[in-house]
């Protein structure tokens, strides 16, 4: 019998510390089969976030840093331009790229840095409990919007791929979901995507994953996959945001 | 004879990286440092090196983190505001133990302060300066020479140990022009040349396991481990690295301890003392961190006092008095906010403290 | 012929595989694992329906399951 789905090599075998229906294991689990197919393993390096993804170096089978909170993408500069034929990316949350880290990831963007960058957004600060991310829906109920998030005290839910896709740095960014199978493919497909332009050159390539967090919506596991669907993906809409090979 | 240039001190600072073999420099724009930044730019392109404007002080910092882990020699700069924002990268690469060469040109402070040289940093300095139980190892030039010379000591030593070291100098030294001997003395006989460690940098895993660069330990006694390792590096640090200038000791009566530009004021002031019949000599701390408490210690066994001068309200002062313990009068002679130490206010004082009993 | 693999020990029961799977092979056991979940496991006698369609792979968060064909 041949196996045909099967543990991909550039995950270890340790055990996710992901709560049940984190969307996490599903998107690293997608970059260590994009890594396999195209056989880059032993001349990648990864840079894990601060919050729940930091671990991320316990689960991925290559060189992986950490950086400081917000910082990847400076770190991910530095070690691409001091190593430019290896393969660099990035693996940021929401808190990390589009709050924290907002200036890092704008300024690697405008400079066209030859680097992928993984985005997870479930519009909330995971790691800590619970806080309203820049990312958080109006109306929705965190730790510190116990009443749901209202603009006139914390502004709007934040697009940042649609922001930097304002940026002439930029080669190519799409939204993508992980939460039903047929989105999970398309995922994979534009984060494929997002390393091969690394490999050719291209340049600045981001995917953002829209993805569940039910602890941090406090719904169960299933409702989660619903909730993307429904309230996430209205604000947040999928598809290509940006891809400088189809304009040019 | 040999051949000397006139430099000035901020570039003799990038001269001195770039014959360290420093192939990546991260900076953003703050005076009185901007030479620096400028010559990086110039002769990183020259030597094939990278050199990124980052788009802050904490970028730049990260950038020289990344840079540090795939086994480059790496190098940032800044001024006292811009060296709080560096806080947080220095404080992981400490934790990460990845070498760096942070350079502080410092500037008046608190806050955006002034554009003068000043030496308000000191504490920030030689205490770590981030968040966390860690140390940096602490150069203080006075010279455009010393600029040059302790930039490469500074990379050495960032390699031995695998920690940063920061280069703490100010906006006089970094703006003064002054004749300066190219060539780096490589026979040093207190540095190892050590190759940079191929055993921990993250290169791709090509023929070997996977490697990890991390700070988070959250496993029972991780961190704490890593402390004590940590401290065992800085116990060797303390054993091996104290480096002093020391100045008509022999017959002195009174010591000045000065550092940095507040040394050579300090050298005018112990030339006229002595003409008027003084005796003064003067300790001059080379490393700040770790800091010449036996030297001192042992010096003040011979001596009746101390004064020590600084460019700020007393920072230095506080480790001369713990080092003394108590046994001599250690005065204080400082001027705040980039003001300049008069000559004549120092041997005002000196005079004031010879009369006492 | 399809053999299918859940690892119990990796699955922290979060139903997706349960909820995707197209011939409903799987269902959620009554036993607890040693993480304390209650893990998917195949229903007796169903796998001979597996399509191999990989669903229940690519919705799992744990990377707990592994497919076989013929």
């Amino acid at each position: 019998m041949k196996k045909v789905f099967s543990y991909p090599e550039s995950l270890k075998k340790t055990k996710f510390s992901y709560c049940p229906g984190c969307g996490h294991g599903i998107s690293q689990r997608l970059v260590a089969e994009v890594i396999d197919e195209f056989k880059i393993r032993e001349k990648t390096i990864g840079i894990a976030p601060v919050g729940c993804a930091v671990f991320a170096y316990n689960y991925w089978n290559f060189d992986v840093t950490e950086a400081a909170h917000g910082r990847p993408p400076a770190v991910a500069t530095a070690i691409k331009r001091v190593l430019p034929d290896r393969i660099v990316f990035t693996y940021q949350g929401d808190g990390d790229l589009a709050s924290i880290g907002a200036a890092e990831i704008l300024h690697a963007a405008n400079r066209g840095e030859n680097i992928t960058v993984i985005f997870v957004n479930n519009a909330i600060y995971g790691m800590t409990g619970g806080q309203m991310a820049p990312t958080t829906l109006l109306g929705q109920k965190t730790w510190t919007t116990p009443w749901g998030r209202k603009a006139e005290l914390s502004g709007y839910p934040m697009k940042i791929s649609e922001a930097l896709g304002q940026l002439d740095g930029v080669h190519y960014i799409e939204r993508v979901a992980v939460n039903n199978p047929e989105n999970v493919l398309k995922a994979k497909k534009a984060i494929k995507k997002a390393f091969k332009n690394q490999i050719a050159n291209k340049g600045f390539s981001l995917v953002e994953v829209l993805s569940m967090c039910p602890v941090g919506w406090a719904v169960t596991s299933v409702e989660a996959l619903q909730w993307i669907e429904e309230k996430l993906i209205p604000v947040y809409p999928l598809g290509v945001i940006k891809d400088k090979s189809k304009s040019t | 004879m040999e051949k000397k240039i006139l430099i000035r001190g901020n570039e003799a600072i990038g001269e001195g990286a770039i014959q360290s073999g420093c192939r990546a420099y991260f900076g953003y724009p703050i005076t009185p440092q901007n030479e620096l930044t400028a010559y990086m730019a110039k002769r990183m392109f020259e030597v094939k090196g990278v050199f990124i404007q980052a788009e802050s002080e904490i970028a730049a910092i990260n950038m020289v983190f990344g840079a540090s882990l795939t086994g480059v020699r790496t190098m940032t700069s800044s001024s006292s505001p811009g060296i709080s924002l560096k806080q947080e990268g220095i404080s992981y690469m400490a934790a990460c133990q990845l070498p760096g060469v942070i350079v502080n040109i410092q500037r008046g402070g608190p806050g955006l302060g002034n554009i003068a040289g000043s030496q308000g940093d000191y504490f920030q300095a030689t205490r770590g300066g981030g968040h966390g139980d860690y140390r940096t190892i602490v150069l203080a030039p006075y010279s455009a020479q010393e600029m040059f010379d302790l930039t490469c000591l500074s990379f050495q030593l960032a390699d031995k140990y695998r920690n940063p070291v920061m280069l703490l100098s100010d906006g006089i030294v970094g703006q003064m022009i002054e004749p300066m001997r190219q060539n780096w003395d490589t026979n040093d006989k207190n540095i190892e040349w050590k190759v940079r460690g191929e055993d921990w940098i993250l290169n791709g895993c090509k023929g070997r396991e996977p490697r990890m660069v991390r700070s988070l330990l959250m496993e029972e006694g991780e961190l704490e481990k890593l402390n004590w390792e940590l401290n065992r590096k800085y116990k060797k640090m303390e054993e091996q690295e104290v480096r002093v200038d020391l100045w008509n000791i022999e017959d002195a009566e009174i010591i000045i301890v000065a550092y940095g530009i507040a040394a050579r004021i300090g050298k005018t002031v112990i030339q006229r003392a002595r003409r008027q019949g003084l005796k003064v000599g003067m300790i001059r701390p080379i490393t700040l961190w770790p800091f010449p408490i036996q030297v001192i210690k042992d010096i003040a066994q011979k001596v009746k006092s101390f004064l020590v001068i600084e460019m700020s309200l007393g920072q230095m002062v506080e480790d001369v008095r713990l080092a003394i313990e108590g046994k001599r009068r250690v005065h204080f002679c400082g001027r705040p906010g980039g003001s300049v130490l008069e000559v004549d206010e120092i041997l005002d004082k000196l005079r004031e403290i010879s009369n006492l009993k | 012929m399809v053999k299918i693999r859940i690892d119990r020990e990796r699955c922290k029961g979060c139903e997706f595989c349960v909820i995707v799977c197209p011939k409903k092979i799987i269902t959620m056991d009554k036993q607890l694992n040693s993480a304390g979940y209650y893990p998917a496991i195949k229903i007796k006698d169903k796998e001979k329906d597996c399509i191999a369609c990989g669903k229940c792979y690519q919705m799992c968060p744990e990377v707990a399951i592994e497919i076989w064909k013929e």
